[in-house]
């Protein structure tokens, strides 16, 4: 093998001094350097003596460590990804009925988008929430929301994934009441809570408390899902936003799974042993634009995590080592200028998540840089992920671009640099430490503002927007959410306040406060709570008597 | 730029709940680049936390963003809530996700322009920076 190798490389010297040197006589290439979208370089020409790969050590086989090809062992040949488009806006009832739309669509999953007073822990009559009911997502207040929001969804065969982190334990309190009213068992019960606060300070910005309580409601979660509800995704880590927040693909691995290992420590702390929690752990990624580059970012994420869990935690159970994850297409790679061109983009993206592994996907609608998106536009999106699972024939076999001499060379190299972030993380004091000191949220905007000026100087290009522009008329069939609905909502939540027994809600609220106070887990008052219908604000208000409010660092 | 020369201050600031503050801090930058004293507000300001921090700060323009779509709400807040202060003579500029039929409206309420999704920052540098030297060519005449 070294022979060949020195053989490939003398030959590679030869053919750039003789082939290549003679074309660049005769015309330079484009640039001087090339580089992927996140900076990393990229060489000409990749060959087997670039790329340092010992096959049963790095790659092994599917199902296997270090799922390097994937976590299945059959992957797409067993069944496609989960179909799973992120959608949620203006009431419970509209959203219902969006839901009941992309089922009969031939989505797999639901996956619901709260409004930004929700996520926030806030009732839609607070002032907090003048503007924003309903806008981002849809507004839950009480359970009486969450039944509307699921009414006629069979919870025993539709797996649902709720986009909610500081306030996840009352959304997962609430969807399991939901459950039990319909009589469907918890134990029969499937989904994902994204639950993960450490992006949030980092990255996407709706925390409530302190990191201290924060991590102990999600350590709450995970036993309480680890006894109750065994099915349930306790937790997304997601690299989702600190992608979106401007982050370079190396930067979305290495924080990600750096806020992983947070999590495990917090766990571990809590005397929870790591082969109860860890097969209930998934990932969130981003697809952007570099198709290899995220190809290869998957890859190396799947290969670190599982020898982050085996090697540092020591875990035991396989499924402890597999990282399952979602993805969805980047939203901020979408243009408002000529959006149709964003299908393009969302189907090279998506087409990345697939070959990189991913286990549901939501691929963006064309006009999401404009507004929410409409009934038409996010059935386009879905059918991107129907036409490539069902006609392309890329899922007909396992990983199909190992052993690409530039994806092994990119899939090694995000690996290196990610180990080499988190080391420094470490180093810090892990990644609580390192957020609060700042230093995560720094390095992020500086990569934004890198990208940000390349776009400026035309140095990167994007179709439509710095090239190949032209005038065109102000888009029109944007979806827009009825202002009326903020005014319904609250006329809702008057009703309910009405309706429920004053004394019980009082009770409950002060068990959680004592709970709060004490270290009992959070969840079992919470459930209470929540079935005598205290309201969201209600619950995190009381939270928020306890733990106080977190107050980010200054980092311009 | 010599040291006689005011320089330009603008809080940028994210009204709201909305957490998406990569175009804030980017534009933050940007402007800070082009000289000018740029104050952050930071996530979740009221309109009158906004309209307060500009009267301590003593600024000469205030740049929202928000991508939640409470912008119709919040931006016009922000100007009453100058306005109220006495800071009539601010200039706001927005940005952020906002559909186009939006704009006369807020421009109705004051807010001089919208930045919308793929606006170079020089774009809004230069908004700024011909606004303030018509303003400053009106003050000394």
């Amino acid at each position: 093998m070294a022979g060949e190798h020195d053989d490939i490389r003398r030959q590679k010297e030869r053919w750039e001094r003789e082939t290549v040197g003679k074309a660049l006589r005769r015309s330079p290439e484009r640039q001087e350097q090339f580089a992927t979208q996140s900076g990393l370089p990229v060489e000409r020409l990749y060959t087997p003596a670039d790329v340092p790969v010992d096959y049963l050590r790095d790659l092994g086989f599917p199902g296997e460590y270090p799922f390097t090809r994937g976590v299945q062992p059959t992957m797409y040949r067993g069944r496609h990804w989960t179909m799973r488009q992120y959608a949620g806006f203006g009431s419970a009832e509209e959203t219902n009925r969006r839901f009941h739309y992309l089922l009969e669509q031939g989505q797999t999953g639901l996956s619901v988008a709260f409004d930004l007073p929700t996520q926030i822990g806030y009732d839609s009559d607070s002032p907090w929430a003048e503007g924003e009911v309903g806008k981002v997502g849809v507004a839950i207040d009480s359970l009486l929301d969450m039944e509307i929001l699921l009414d006629g969804i069979p919870l025993d065969r539709v797996t649902t994934s709720m986009t909610i982190n500081a306030p996840a334990s009352v959304l997962l309190a609430m969807y399991a009441a939901v459950a039990e009213k319909q009589g469907v068992p918890l134990d029969r019960i499937g989904g994902t809570v994204q639950n993960d606060i450490l992006k949030e300070y980092a990255a996407r910005g709706t925390y409530i408390f302190p990191p201290r309580p924060s991590m102990r409601l999600i350590t709450d979660i995970f036993a309480w899902c680890a006894e109750n509800i065994p099915n349930w995704n306790t937790i997304s880590i997601s690299g989702y936003h600190i992608r979106e927040a401007g982050s370079t693909a190396v930067q979305e691995v290495a924080f990600t799974l750096a806020n992983g290992i947070a999590y495990v420590q917090a766990a571990l702390e809590r005397g929870l042993d790591v082969d109860t929690f860890a097969p209930r752990l998934s990932f969130f990624f981003n697809a952007h634009n570099d198709f290899f580059e995220e190809i290869a970012k998957f890859r190396a994420a799947r290969r670190l995590w599982a020898r982050i869990m085996r090697e540092r935690f020591g875990a035991k159970d396989p499924r402890s080592w597999m990282l399952r994850f979602h993805t969805q297409t980047g939203g901020s790679t979408l243009t408002a200028q000529q959006p149709e061109n964003n299908i393009v983009r969302v189907t090279v993206q998506a087409l990345a998540a697939i070959l990189g592994g991913t286990q549901s996907l939501h691929t963006n609608s064309f006009d999401e840089a404009l507004a929410l998106p409409t009934e038409k536009s996010v059935r386009i999106a879905l059918r991107t992920q129907q036409i490539l699972a069902y006609e392309s024939g890329v899922t007909e076999t396992i990983d199909p671009l190992a052993g690409s001499y530039y994806v092994e060379h990119l899939t090694n190299e995000i690996e290196r640099q990610a180990r080499a972030y988190i080391d420094r993380i470490d180093a810090m004091g892990g990644a609580v430490a390192a957020i609060e000191a700042g230093f995560v949220q720094r390095e992020i905007q500086e990569a934004a503002y890198r990208y940000q000026r390349e776009v400026e100087s035309g140095q990167r290009v994007v179709v439509g927007v710095n090239r190949f522009q032209i005038n065109e008329p102000p888009p029109e069939d944007l979806l827009k959410v009825d202002p009326a609905v903020a005014e319904r909502q609250k006329e809702k939540l008057e009703r309910v306040r009405r309706s429920r027994d004053a004394a019980v809600v009082h009770t409950r609220l002060e068990a959680l406060r004592r709970a709060a106070e004490g270290d009992d887990n959070l969840m079992p008052p919470i459930f209470e709570a929540v079935k005598a219908y205290c309201t969201l604000g209600e619950i995190c208000d009381t939270l928020r008597s306890v733990f106080g409010e977190y107050r980010p660092p200054e980092t311009i | 730029m010599d040291a006689t020369t005011p320089r330009i201050r603008v809080l940028v600031a994210k009204p709201g709940l909305d957490g998406h503050d990569r175009g804030a801090k980017v534009i933050a930058r940007a402007f800070r680049d082009a000289g000018f004293e740029v104050v952050y507000s930071g996530l979740r300001q009221s309109p009158e936390q906004i309209a307060e921090a500009a009267l301590q700060e003593d600024v000469d323009v205030v740049a929202l963003s928000s991508l939640s779509g409470a912008h119709n709400t919040l931006f016009p807040r922000v100007v009453e809530a100058l306005r109220a202060r006495g800071l009539g003579d601010v200039l706001v500029i927005g940005g952020g996700v906002i559909p186009h039929d939006d704009i006369p409206r807020l421009k109705a309420a004051g807010i001089a322009e919208i930045f919308t999704p793929g606006t170079p920052t020089s774009v809004a540098i230069e908004f700024v920076r011909r606004w303030y030297a018509s303003r400053s060519a009106a003050v000394s005449s």
